[in-house]
Protein backbone atom coordinates (compact mmCIF):
# COMPACT_ATOMS: atom_id res chain seq x y z
CA UNK A 1 0.00 0.00 0.00
CA UNK A 2 2.85 2.31 0.98
CA UNK A 3 4.81 1.70 -2.55
CA UNK A 4 1.35 2.56 -4.25
CA UNK A 5 1.19 6.00 -2.40
CA UNK A 6 4.90 6.34 -3.12
CA UNK A 7 4.06 6.01 -7.36
CA UNK A 8 0.96 8.21 -6.90
CA UNK A 9 3.03 10.87 -4.77
CA UNK A 10 5.57 10.69 -7.77
CA UNK A 11 3.14 10.80 -10.69
CA UNK A 12 1.52 14.06 -8.92
CA UNK A 13 4.12 15.77 -8.78
CA UNK A 14 5.86 15.03 -12.20
CA UNK A 15 2.52 16.50 -13.53
CA UNK A 16 2.59 19.06 -11.38
CA UNK A 17 6.24 20.03 -12.27
CA UNK A 18 5.40 19.69 -16.32
CA UNK A 19 1.91 22.09 -15.73
CA UNK A 20 4.47 24.78 -13.41
CA UNK A 21 5.04 27.23 -15.93
CA UNK A 22 2.52 26.34 -18.45
CA UNK A 23 -0.50 26.21 -16.21
CA UNK A 24 0.62 29.45 -14.12
CA UNK A 25 -2.02 32.07 -15.63
CA UNK A 26 -0.96 35.67 -16.36
CA UNK A 27 2.12 35.02 -14.92
CA UNK A 28 5.45 35.71 -16.88
CA UNK A 29 8.31 34.75 -14.70
CA UNK A 30 10.89 32.41 -15.91
CA UNK A 31 13.31 30.55 -13.97
CA UNK A 32 16.34 32.38 -11.67
CA UNK A 33 19.10 31.43 -13.86
CA UNK A 34 21.01 29.94 -10.86
CA UNK A 35 18.51 27.00 -10.97
CA UNK A 36 18.69 26.39 -14.29
CA UNK A 37 22.51 26.45 -14.58
CA UNK A 38 21.72 23.72 -11.95
CA UNK A 39 19.16 21.64 -14.25
CA UNK A 40 22.00 20.92 -16.49
CA UNK A 41 24.10 18.92 -13.41
CA UNK A 42 21.40 16.82 -12.46
CA UNK A 43 21.02 14.14 -14.86
CA UNK A 44 25.00 13.43 -14.57
CA UNK A 45 24.83 13.60 -10.45
CA UNK A 46 21.53 11.50 -10.05
CA UNK A 47 22.95 8.76 -12.86
CA UNK A 48 26.37 8.50 -11.40
CA UNK A 49 25.38 8.23 -7.55
CA UNK A 50 22.71 5.43 -9.10
CA UNK A 51 25.12 3.22 -11.45
CA UNK A 52 28.73 3.74 -9.01
CA UNK A 53 27.38 1.86 -6.00
CA UNK A 54 25.73 -0.42 -8.12
CA UNK A 55 29.32 -1.70 -9.55
CA UNK A 56 31.49 -1.20 -7.30
CA UNK A 57 29.50 -2.62 -4.22
CA UNK A 58 27.09 -5.02 -5.26
CA UNK A 59 26.81 -7.00 -1.88
CA UNK A 60 27.26 -4.31 0.00
CA UNK A 61 30.63 -3.98 0.51
CA UNK A 62 33.05 -2.23 -1.63
CA UNK A 63 35.35 -4.85 -3.90
CA UNK A 64 37.20 -3.53 -6.52
CA UNK A 65 38.75 -6.87 -7.20
CA UNK A 66 38.27 -8.82 -10.83
CA UNK A 67 36.24 -11.27 -8.73
CA UNK A 68 33.27 -8.48 -8.74
CA UNK A 69 31.85 -9.78 -11.85
CA UNK A 70 29.00 -6.75 -12.20
CA UNK A 71 32.25 -4.30 -11.88
CA UNK A 72 33.80 -6.27 -14.88
CA UNK A 73 31.06 -6.45 -16.51
CA UNK A 74 30.09 -2.71 -16.21
CA UNK A 75 33.45 -1.62 -17.48
CA UNK A 76 32.42 -3.49 -20.74
CA UNK A 77 29.27 -1.96 -20.62
CA UNK A 78 30.56 1.46 -19.84
CA UNK A 79 33.18 1.35 -23.27
CA UNK A 80 29.80 0.05 -25.06
CA UNK A 81 28.25 3.00 -23.89
CA UNK A 82 30.87 5.63 -24.39
CA UNK A 83 31.23 4.46 -27.93
CA UNK A 84 27.46 3.93 -29.06
CA UNK A 85 25.37 5.88 -26.66
CA UNK A 86 23.04 3.17 -27.23
CA UNK A 87 20.88 1.78 -24.39
CA UNK A 88 19.58 -1.46 -25.64
CA UNK A 89 23.49 -2.32 -26.53
CA UNK A 90 24.82 -1.25 -23.84
CA UNK A 91 22.78 -3.35 -21.40
CA UNK A 92 23.04 -6.73 -23.91
CA UNK A 93 26.32 -6.39 -23.65
CA UNK A 94 26.50 -5.91 -19.86
CA UNK A 95 23.92 -8.63 -19.55
CA UNK A 96 25.77 -10.85 -21.46
CA UNK A 97 29.11 -10.54 -20.44
CA UNK A 98 27.28 -11.24 -16.74
CA UNK A 99 26.41 -14.36 -17.72
CA UNK A 100 29.24 -15.69 -19.36
CA UNK A 101 31.85 -14.68 -16.35
CA UNK A 102 29.11 -16.27 -13.76
CA UNK A 103 29.06 -19.26 -16.14
CA UNK A 104 33.17 -19.92 -16.03
CA UNK A 105 33.71 -18.45 -12.52
CA UNK B 1 -14.00 23.54 -39.54
CA UNK B 2 -13.81 23.68 -42.86
CA UNK B 3 -10.58 25.11 -43.06
CA UNK B 4 -9.59 24.20 -39.98
CA UNK B 5 -9.00 20.10 -40.71
CA UNK B 6 -6.50 19.84 -43.08
CA UNK B 7 -4.61 21.32 -40.56
CA UNK B 8 -5.20 19.02 -37.76
CA UNK B 9 -4.54 16.21 -40.76
CA UNK B 10 -1.34 17.53 -41.52
CA UNK B 11 -0.12 18.56 -37.72
CA UNK B 12 -1.16 14.75 -36.83
CA UNK B 13 0.52 13.12 -39.43
CA UNK B 14 3.73 15.08 -38.66
CA UNK B 15 3.99 14.75 -35.22
CA UNK B 16 3.59 10.34 -35.96
CA UNK B 17 6.54 10.47 -38.55
CA UNK B 18 8.36 13.13 -36.27
CA UNK B 19 8.02 10.68 -33.49
CA UNK B 20 8.71 7.17 -34.90
CA UNK B 21 12.51 7.01 -35.27
CA UNK B 22 12.75 8.09 -31.90
CA UNK B 23 10.35 4.99 -30.63
CA UNK B 24 13.00 2.84 -32.00
CA UNK B 25 15.29 3.98 -28.36
CA UNK B 26 11.98 4.14 -26.41
CA UNK B 27 10.67 0.83 -27.20
CA UNK B 28 13.37 -1.10 -26.09
CA UNK B 29 13.77 0.53 -22.78
CA UNK B 30 10.46 0.19 -21.84
CA UNK B 31 10.38 -3.59 -22.22
CA UNK B 32 13.55 -3.38 -19.86
CA UNK B 33 12.32 -1.84 -17.76
CA UNK B 34 9.11 -4.08 -17.85
CA UNK B 35 10.76 -7.09 -17.04
CA UNK B 36 12.98 -5.57 -14.59
CA UNK B 37 9.96 -4.13 -12.81
CA UNK B 38 8.27 -7.58 -12.92
CA UNK B 39 11.19 -9.38 -11.30
CA UNK B 40 11.53 -7.19 -8.32
CA UNK B 41 9.26 -6.57 -5.10
CA UNK B 42 7.72 -3.82 -7.09
CA UNK B 43 6.05 -7.17 -8.99
CA UNK B 44 4.05 -6.63 -12.41
CA UNK B 45 1.18 -4.81 -11.87
CA UNK B 46 2.45 -1.55 -9.66
CA UNK B 47 5.69 -1.78 -11.86
CA UNK B 48 3.06 -1.59 -15.14
CA UNK B 49 0.99 1.04 -13.48
CA UNK B 50 4.27 3.42 -13.12
CA UNK B 51 3.98 3.88 -16.30
CA UNK B 52 0.95 5.82 -16.77
CA UNK B 53 0.85 7.27 -13.88
CA UNK B 54 4.65 8.64 -13.49
CA UNK B 55 5.30 8.23 -17.72
CA UNK B 56 8.96 8.86 -17.23
CA UNK B 57 11.50 6.13 -17.75
CA UNK B 58 14.34 7.27 -15.73
CA UNK B 59 12.06 8.62 -12.70
CA UNK B 60 10.30 4.91 -12.81
CA UNK B 61 13.26 3.06 -13.06
CA UNK B 62 14.61 4.72 -10.38
CA UNK B 63 11.49 4.41 -7.94
CA UNK B 64 11.18 1.02 -8.82
CA UNK B 65 15.21 0.57 -7.96
CA UNK B 66 15.06 2.29 -4.59
CA UNK B 67 11.43 0.49 -3.58
CA UNK B 68 13.27 -3.04 -4.29
CA UNK B 69 16.18 -1.90 -1.82
CA UNK B 70 13.49 -1.00 0.96
CA UNK B 71 14.29 2.82 0.47
CA UNK B 72 12.48 5.21 2.73
CA UNK B 73 9.21 6.42 1.06
CA UNK B 74 10.65 9.83 1.44
CA UNK B 75 13.58 9.20 -0.09
CA UNK B 76 12.00 7.21 -2.87
CA UNK B 77 9.64 10.46 -3.74
CA UNK B 78 12.06 13.11 -3.76
CA UNK B 79 14.87 10.88 -5.96
CA UNK B 80 12.31 10.39 -8.40
CA UNK B 81 11.10 13.92 -8.29
CA UNK B 82 14.60 15.12 -8.60
CA UNK B 83 15.42 13.30 -11.85
CA UNK B 84 11.75 14.23 -13.02
CA UNK B 85 12.32 18.28 -11.67
CA UNK B 86 14.05 19.18 -15.27
CA UNK B 87 10.19 19.13 -16.46
CA UNK B 88 10.14 22.97 -14.91
CA UNK B 89 12.32 23.53 -17.21
CA UNK B 90 10.44 22.66 -20.27
CA UNK B 91 7.34 23.76 -19.12
CA UNK B 92 9.26 27.11 -18.46
CA UNK B 93 10.54 27.14 -22.30
CA UNK B 94 7.10 26.28 -23.56
CA UNK B 95 4.30 28.22 -21.23
CA UNK B 96 4.54 31.23 -24.03
CA UNK B 97 3.27 29.55 -26.69
CA UNK B 98 0.67 27.40 -24.93
CA UNK B 99 -0.82 30.72 -23.71
CA UNK B 100 -2.46 30.86 -27.23
CA UNK B 101 -3.62 27.39 -26.30
CA UNK B 102 -7.65 27.21 -25.12
CA UNK B 103 -7.58 26.28 -21.46
CA UNK B 104 -8.32 22.38 -21.37
CA UNK B 105 -5.96 21.61 -23.35
CA UNK B 106 -3.11 23.83 -21.43
CA UNK B 107 -4.46 21.70 -18.81
CA UNK B 108 -3.89 18.16 -20.09
CA UNK B 109 -1.07 18.64 -22.75
CA UNK B 110 1.63 18.96 -20.21
CA UNK B 111 0.60 15.36 -19.26
CA UNK B 112 2.48 14.27 -22.48
CA UNK B 113 5.19 16.35 -21.74
CA UNK B 114 8.79 14.59 -22.23
CA UNK B 115 11.87 14.81 -23.16
CA UNK B 116 11.52 13.88 -26.71
CA UNK B 117 8.12 15.85 -26.91
CA UNK B 118 9.87 18.97 -26.06
CA UNK B 119 12.88 18.65 -28.40
CA UNK B 120 10.43 17.61 -32.01
CA UNK B 121 7.61 20.63 -30.41
CA UNK B 122 10.22 23.66 -29.55
CA UNK B 123 11.96 22.26 -33.26
CA UNK B 124 8.82 22.50 -34.96
CA UNK B 125 7.18 25.31 -33.24
CA UNK B 126 9.93 27.57 -34.60
CA UNK B 127 8.70 27.45 -37.98
CA UNK B 128 4.60 26.31 -37.48
CA UNK B 129 2.69 29.51 -35.64
CA UNK B 130 -0.59 28.31 -36.15
CA UNK B 131 -1.75 28.19 -32.57
CA UNK B 132 -4.03 24.84 -34.02
CA UNK B 133 -1.55 23.17 -35.74
CA UNK B 134 0.90 23.34 -32.70
CA UNK B 135 -1.49 21.53 -30.09
CA UNK B 136 -2.33 18.87 -32.57
CA UNK B 137 1.34 18.72 -33.11
CA UNK B 138 2.11 18.32 -29.52
CA UNK B 139 -0.67 15.91 -29.15
CA UNK B 140 0.13 13.99 -32.18
CA UNK B 141 3.79 12.97 -30.68
CA UNK B 142 2.89 12.91 -27.22
CA UNK B 143 0.19 10.39 -27.76
CA UNK B 144 2.22 8.11 -30.38
CA UNK B 145 5.20 8.08 -27.45
CA UNK B 146 2.88 7.32 -24.92
CA UNK B 147 0.83 4.85 -26.59
CA UNK B 148 4.60 3.02 -27.54
CA UNK B 149 5.59 3.12 -23.86
CA UNK B 150 2.87 1.58 -22.40
CA UNK B 151 2.70 -0.86 -24.50
CA UNK B 152 6.15 -1.55 -24.52
CA UNK B 153 6.20 -1.72 -20.41
CA UNK B 154 3.24 -3.62 -20.83
CA UNK B 155 4.91 -6.70 -22.83
CA UNK B 156 8.02 -6.39 -20.74
CA UNK B 157 6.28 -7.21 -17.49
CA UNK B 158 4.30 -9.84 -19.12
CA UNK B 159 7.54 -11.42 -20.62
CA UNK B 160 9.00 -10.44 -17.53
CA UNK B 161 7.43 -12.48 -15.02
CA UNK B 162 8.63 -15.77 -16.42
CA UNK B 163 12.35 -15.00 -16.36
CA UNK B 164 14.26 -16.96 -13.86
CA UNK B 165 16.31 -15.38 -11.23
CA UNK B 166 19.27 -16.57 -12.51
CA UNK B 167 19.10 -14.10 -15.58
CA UNK B 168 20.30 -11.81 -12.75
CA UNK B 169 17.46 -8.85 -14.71
CA UNK B 170 18.03 -6.45 -12.08
CA UNK B 171 21.67 -5.51 -13.07
CA UNK B 172 19.56 -4.37 -16.42
CA UNK B 173 18.79 -0.77 -13.88
CA UNK B 174 22.66 0.42 -13.82
CA UNK B 175 23.13 -0.88 -17.42
CA UNK B 176 20.43 1.63 -18.30
CA UNK B 177 21.24 3.99 -16.21
CA UNK B 178 25.07 3.73 -17.40
CA UNK B 179 23.77 4.00 -20.81
CA UNK B 180 21.79 7.06 -20.75
CA UNK B 181 24.80 8.56 -17.84
CA UNK B 182 27.37 8.78 -21.04
CA UNK B 183 24.86 10.57 -23.24
CA UNK B 184 24.01 12.98 -20.03
CA UNK B 185 27.54 14.14 -19.63
CA UNK B 186 28.60 17.13 -21.53
CA UNK B 187 31.74 19.06 -21.00
CA UNK B 188 34.54 19.46 -18.19
CA UNK B 189 31.59 20.15 -15.13
CA UNK B 190 29.27 17.58 -16.33
CA UNK B 191 32.16 14.87 -15.79
CA UNK B 192 32.94 16.73 -12.76
CA UNK B 193 29.31 16.60 -11.52
CA UNK B 194 29.32 12.76 -12.64
CA UNK B 195 32.53 11.61 -10.98
CA UNK B 196 32.03 13.82 -7.71
CA UNK B 197 28.02 12.67 -6.94
CA UNK B 198 29.29 8.60 -8.10
CA UNK B 199 32.21 8.87 -5.72
CA UNK B 200 30.00 10.24 -2.72
CA UNK B 201 27.17 7.76 -3.36
CA UNK B 202 29.85 4.88 -3.09
CA UNK B 203 31.11 6.03 0.14
CA UNK B 204 27.70 7.59 1.26
CA UNK B 205 25.26 3.85 0.25
CA UNK B 206 25.76 2.72 4.33
CA UNK B 207 23.49 5.60 5.48
CA UNK B 208 20.19 4.47 6.36
CA UNK B 209 17.10 4.18 3.66
CA UNK B 210 19.34 5.61 0.87
CA UNK B 211 19.74 9.48 1.81
CA UNK B 212 22.98 8.57 0.74
CA UNK B 213 21.58 9.17 -3.30
CA UNK B 214 20.03 12.59 -1.91
CA UNK B 215 23.80 13.70 -0.54
CA UNK B 216 25.58 12.57 -3.50
CA UNK B 217 23.27 14.42 -6.39
CA UNK B 218 23.63 17.32 -4.45
CA UNK B 219 27.46 16.79 -4.29
CA UNK B 220 27.32 16.49 -7.68
CA UNK B 221 25.18 19.24 -8.73
CA UNK B 222 27.38 21.55 -6.63
CA UNK B 223 30.89 20.23 -8.18
CA UNK B 224 29.49 20.80 -11.86
CA UNK B 225 28.18 24.58 -10.86
CA UNK B 226 31.80 25.14 -9.40
CA UNK B 227 33.49 24.19 -12.34
CA UNK B 228 31.49 25.52 -14.42
CA UNK B 229 32.12 28.91 -12.65
CA UNK B 230 35.69 28.16 -12.64
CA UNK B 231 36.25 27.43 -15.93
CA UNK B 232 34.17 30.35 -17.36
Amino acid sequence: MTNVIVVVVIGVGSYLFRLSFIGAVGSRRTLPPALLRAFEFIAPSVLAALVLPALVRPEGAVDLSPGNLRLVAGILAALVAWRTRDVLLTTGVGLGALWILQAVT
Amino acid sequence: MSTRSPTVRRAVGDGIKAMAPLLLGVVPFGLIFGVTAASTAVGGVLGFLTSPIIFGGAAQLVAVQLIDEGAAAIVVVTTALVVNSRHVMYSAAMAEPFRAFPTPWRWSLPYLLTDQAFVLASARWATEEDPVYRRWFFLSTGLSLWIAWQTATAVGVIVGAGIPAWWSLDFAIPLVFLALLTSSVKGRAGLAAAATAGVVAVVAAGMPWNVGLTVAAAAGITAGITVRRWSG
